[in-house]
């Protein structure tokens, strides 16, 4: 095992995030703010407790998830796509690191951003909400594997990307939708019973409604299910992975 | 002495069906410096690339050291610093990160003073703290020098590594390379400009198509394919070259007052004296002669003409 190498690569990543700090952490508290404006005090004030949580209390744990999903895919993508860009990708793939050490560097560091952030967010969200967390260490369990399973993603979509709009397409057009729809703003319950069973197929409904349950207790499916879900997802990204560096897919020709 | 990179039958096809390397054989040899030849397309780079894991190769075997480059790769590769023919840098990053970057992915574990030697060596210390953005491209180019020496290579290669560097920096690099050939690194270089393989290389690989057309020690190589010119500047101008001299290969200059005259180095007999003999008989006196040697480039022209 290279650690050395594993530590340069994260060192790096994390470094690249230390100089754009500004942005990474003003937009995310920025949004959160807004959401909060908008959804927790504007129109949160008119509707009425879900499960007996106020609607502000409700929409923290998928706003936490949009901002995680987001930030993890866009970090890691960013992170290999940048170096296959620039040409400096010849020196990971001239250096005696295995594919293996490689991603753990990249999605290790995209993973602590993304993690950052989410914690970051739960902070903004003091000044505007109560909010309790009932199950403290499935709350960080839930927020670690959802930022390891998508910044894997990430790096699949950016090794896979050779252009800046395949980089942003599929989290433009498949995760913001998914979540957007995964109950992040609602309690699936709330739909009519086919759009009910229909959301079943959206996997992000079973990151929000396992998170929403390490806060309040509450779930829109099974926590189990939950659990089994992101443990899939990433097994499929892991096995996307190992198959990417097996072939040498856009990497090396 | 075991090569310290040994080459076997490697082929490279490309998926657009382009063969860039046909069963390539190759030994090079601990602590040499080798220069490799060729014309734009030739496979120079494509051969560092597959070296160096950036390429696959699509047949064949390549040890470093001893160690094959698929099976071995970490001990290969680590004995390996690559200075790349494209100016590919980390244009927002610093130096100084850069180079620990660059040692601690190669599994060496931090070590100021000899970062600070190699960015010194190559006049970069001042520069330690710049965006390499901000850098000129020979600078850049030393920084990527400076990368591949981070980790302190046993094997270096250079591809091209003098494009679009100033006569200064050139000489600089050549002494830099010289220096590090005393301390047992291998260099393999690639370049277009004849005259530093010559000044520079124990041995000259010259490839083409894909194909290694010429491995010979430098010296060797210029006297094997080395033609010699005998100038003789004559007393009187002549008109044209006396029918009796027909048969010796002669060229008059336009002037008439010059008498070049071609012959091999290999052959044994130079014809020399009988040439002289000729000229005295036809009564052509000269003031000056001298005998020179074709130079690498023209050797490596006329080796590239032949296997077009
Ligand atoms: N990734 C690639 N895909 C397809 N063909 C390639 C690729 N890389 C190189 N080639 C082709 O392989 C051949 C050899 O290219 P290579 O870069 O090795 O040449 P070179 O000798 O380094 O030339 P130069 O002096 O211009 O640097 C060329 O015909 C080139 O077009
Ligand atoms: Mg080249």
């Amino acid at each position: 095992m290279n650690l050395y190498a594993i530590r340069a690569i994260y060192v790096f990543e994390m470094a690249r995030t230390g100089r754009t700090l500004m942005q990474s952490i003003a937009s995310p508290i920025l949004t959160t703010a807004l959401y909060f404006i908008v959804f927790g005090a504007a129109i949160g004030s008119r509707m009425g407790e879900i499960d007996g949580i106020s609607y502000a209390s409700f929409i923290i744990p998928g706003l936490m998830m949009l901002s995680l999903l987001g930030e993890s895919i866009s970090n890691a993508s960013f992170g290999i796509y940048f170096p296959k860009f620039t040409g400096t990708s010849y020196e990971l793939l001239s250096a005696p690191v295995s594919a293996f050490e490689i991603v753990i560097g990249f999605v290790g560091a995209a993973a602590t951003k993304s993690v950052l952030i989410g914690l970051l967010i739960l902070v903004t969200a003091r000044f505007f909400v109560d909010y309790q967390i009932i199950h403290p260490v499935w709350m960080v369990t839930f927020l670690l594997l959802t930022a390891l399973t998508f910044s894997m993603f990430g790096f699949i979509i950016g090794l896979w990307a050779d252009d800046f709009q395949k980089l942003q397409i599929i989290p433009m057009m498949i995760i913001t939708p998914l979540t957007f729809l995964g109950g992040a703003f609602y309690s699936i319950n709330m739909l009519p019973p086919f759009w009910q069973k229909v959301t079943l197929f959206n996997p992000v409904v079973y990151l929000i409604s396992g998170f929403r349950w390490s806060f309040y207790g509450i779930a829109d499916v099974n926590v189990g299910i939950s659990i089994a879900m992101i443990l899939v997802f990433m097994l499929l990204c892991l096995s996307g992975i190992w198959l990417i560096f097996r072939t040498g897919y856009r990497l090396k020709s | 002495m075991d090569p310290i990179i040994s080459i076997r039958n490697v082929s490279k096809v490309f998926p657009s069906g382009l063969r860039a390397l046909n069963d390539i054989n190759l030994d090079i040899r601990r602590g040499e410096i080798f220069a490799l030849l060729g014309p734009n397309g030739a496979g120079k780079t494509t051969l560092i690339s597959t070296i160096c894991g950036i390429v696959t190769a699509s047949a064949g075997t390549i040890t470093v050291d001893g160690h094959d480059i698929v099976s071995d790769y970490r001990a290969a590769r680590s004995k390996i610093g690559l200075v790349p023919q494209e100016l590919a840098t980390a244009a927002f990053e610093s130096v100084l990160p850069q180079m620990n970057f660059s040692r601690g992915l190669f599994g060496k574990p931090a070590d100021a003073a000899h970062i600070e030697k190699v960015l010194r060596d190559l006049s970069l210390w001042d520069k330690r703290n710049a965006k390499i953005i901000t850098l000129s491209g020979g600078m850049k180019r030393r920084v990527l020098i400076a990368k591949a020496l981070s980790h302190e290579p046993e094997v270096l290669f250079l591809d091209e590594p003098t494009a679009g560097v100033d006569v200064e920096l050139r000489h600089d690099m050549w002494q830099m390379v010289r220096e590090l050939r005393e301390r047992g690194v291998t260099i393999i270089l690639t370049t277009h400009y004849i005259e530093e393989a010559e000044e520079m290389a124990d041995r000259i690989g010259v490839i083409n198509g894909g194909e290694i057309k010429v491995v010979e020690e430098k010296t060797v190589l210029m006297n094997k394919l080395g033609k010699k010119q005998l100038t003789l500047t004559l007393q009187q101008t002549l008109s044209q070259i006396p029918a009796g001299l027909a048969n010796y290969p002669l060229e008059l200059s336009p002037e008439g007052d010059v008498l070049i005259y071609t012959f091999d180095v290999q052959k044994e007999h130079t014809g020399i004296p009988e040439l002289l003999r000729e000229l005295g008989r036809h009564g052509i006196d000269f003031k000056d002669l001298h005998s020179s040697q074709s130079s690498l480039e023209e050797i490596f022209v006329s080796l590239v003409k032949e296997s077009a």
